[in-house]
């Protein structure tokens, strides 16, 4: 990615819309970020003028709707999301982006797996969308039915969608690596023609990229970290990993997010 | 009207205007270039570099405070000998003054730093760090004591062939003692303030947030003990004073001028706002011309006090 395209612009913001339980869907009219994000990449938010609080946001890019609306999905986590979620349509904010290195699909997949924790959803949406091939398969890890996140409506790809909640209260009861693992054991035919793209909780990650390594299916994950700048200058987004076999910090933002699931240090996490 | 004289002069070296990317905060320039032009700066500072790559610390490294931030990235960088194969060459193009930030483990390394960046063509000044809060040995043990600080700055002098600027920890009692030590043992100028020493505590897991313990604070928070160091320190020494510590604008910028310092630096500023840098010096422009003020260089050290 040329560091030419990352553009800093005051957008407006063109909706709001709760999509579950402390989670909403924001579009906001930036037009120069949504002519090159690819899926996976991020925006980095500053969620209102002033000094407090200090230092902008990441967040997935959700997708891109035309023209030029770039979409977010977050939950309220802190101040930050709060203020965020307070913001009008018609209200401007400040936004960065497209930063950091986005999921490369694999277009020779028969199958792409997308498994998603929580509001790790995000970047899939947008990842589902842009995949080219027919055959995709979701599987959407939550909480309880609250926190579901309808993917329905945005998968146009994805005939086949498993939502997975931890209290049974809504679709399969357990975990989402828990039908990730079935599918992978249950398939032995397509494993090799397979790869996963995941995003959710550092637990959740880790046992994909177990399974992963398991099932030899190659694995993308897209990681999260604090970070100041979003640009590569702050050196404080590290994540143990590996880089050319020897152990290194990576950097989330411009590393990652997305990362070969190979290339992280599990066992440091 | 004419325009105002934005350009100042530190040990020698012209800078086109009073404003220049702090050390940490802009890494290797070229994060930022993409941005905006950095060649309207008037100089940048690079990530400090070690003779050896450093990795730097454990994560979590960066937690937001109130107006502020708390890091302890640990200087990581990649060191000297990728500095000047992979980065300085990029780095020679600008037309903006480039200062190169060293950091060492022993005095040793910082004059063993010094003497390989000697006879390199596209650096202008060397910014000596002796005051990083966040590693265990050298940085700011080096920083808070007179006499060591004074024996880095000679070791730094004497083997360099630009001029040196020192940059002081407010971790100190009296960082006017730093500044004289520095001051006679031979260097420039003298930048100030590093980060304050600071740390903070998840309540959830009754642990620290940092996985260094300890880091550093910056930001708008730390703004008025910044300032304070920097108008007790350009009154007590001879050489000019580079002042930082919370800058986000322009009128930031001014009032560290005016309370002594001959340029300034812009920091955690750049995080928030990778154009702060650029909307300062347009901002110390206007107030030049709005106010009829010759050259910025007449306002340094104006305080009426």
């Amino acid at each position: 990615m040329s560091k030419a395209c990352v553009m800093d612009e005051n957008s407006e913001v063109v909706f709001q819309r709760k999509m579950a339980d402390g989670v909403f869907l924001m579009g906001i009219e930036s037009p120069g970020i949504a002519a090159t994000a690819i899926p996976g990449q991020f925006v980095m938010i500053r969620v209102r003028d002033g000094l407090d609080p200090l230092l902008r946001r990441p967040f997935s890019i959700c997708g891109i709707r035309e023209p030029g609306v770039v979409l977010v999905l977050y939950m309220l986590v802190g101040e930050g999301t709060q203020i965020l979620s307070r913001i009008l349509p018609g209200e401007r904010i400040s936004v960065l982006g497209p930063l950091g290195r986005g999921f490369k699909p694999d277009e020779k997949d028969s199958r792409a797996l997308l498994v998603s924790g929580g509001i790790g959803i995000a970047p899939l949406i947008f990842l589902a969308r842009r995949l080219r091939s027919g055959e995709a398969l979701f599987m959407a890890g939550f909480r309880s039915s609250r926190q579901v996140i309808q993917v329905r409506s945005a998968c146009l790809v994805c005939p086949e969608i498993y939502i997975v909640t931890e209290d049974g209260s809504e679709g399969e009861r357990g975990l989402v690596t828990d039908i990730l693992a079935e599918r992978l054991k249950g398939a032995a035919s397509e494993r090799g023609r397979s790869s996963i793209y995941a995003c959710g909780p550092v637990p959740m990650l880790k046992k994909v990229a177990s399974l992963s390594k398991e099932f030899g299916v190659p694995c993308q994950v897209s990681m999260e970290a604090h970070m100041a700048c979003g640009l590569g200058a702050c050196q404080g987004c590290a994540v143990p990993g590996k880089r050319a076999l020897a152990d290194a910090y990576l950097h989330v933002c411009k590393d990652g997010p997305v990362f070969p699931a190979g290339n992280i240090r599990w066992e440091s996490l | 009207m004419t325009e105002a004289d934005l350009g100042v002069e530190i040990a020698g070296v012209k800078l086109k205007n009073p404003v220049i990317a702090a050390s940490g905060t802009f890494g290797y320039g070229e994060e930022y270039a993409g941005l905006f032009d950095i060649n309207s700066l008037g100089g940048l500072v690079v990530k400090g570099i070690s003779l050896k790559p450093r990795q730097g610390n454990p994560p979590p490294r960066i937690v937001e405070t109130p107006c502020g931030m708390l890091n302890s990235i640990g200087l990581a960088n990649i060191g000297l000998d990728a500095f000047v194969k992979e980065k300085l060459p990029y780095l020679s193009g600008l037309s903006t003054a480039v200062i190169v930030n060293i950091y060492g483990h022993s005095i040793k390394e910082y004059a063993e730093l010094a003497g390989a960046l000697k006879g390199l063509s596209g650096i202008s000044l060397i910014e000596v760090n002796i005051s990083c809060p966040n590693v265990e040995c050298g940085g700011m043990a080096f920083g808070t004591d007179p006499d060591m600080s004074a024996r880095v700055t000679d070791a730094v002098v004497s083997r360099a062939d630009l001029p040196v600027i020192v940059k002081l920890s407010p971790n100190v009692t009296d960082i006017r003692a730093v500044a004289r030590a520095v001051e006679k043992a031979g260097a420039s100028a003298v930048s100030l303030i590093n980060t304050l020493t600071g740390m903070a505590v998840d309540l959830g897991r009754r642990s620290p947030v940092l996985g260094n313990v300890i880091g550093g604070l910056s930001g708008p928070a730390i703004k008025p003990v910044a300032l304070y160091m920097v108008y007790q320190t350009a009154k007590s020494i001879g050489i000019p004073v580079i002042g930082m510590g919370g800058i986000v604008n322009y009128r930031d910028a001014l009032e560290f001028i005016i309370a002594g310092a001959s340029a300034v630096q812009i920091g955690t500023a750049n995080f928030i706002n990778p154009r702060a840098a650029v909307e300062v010096i347009e901002g110390i422009r206007q107030y030049c011309e709005t106010n009829a003020i010759a050259r910025i260089s007449d306002l340094t050290g104006s305080i009426r006090a």
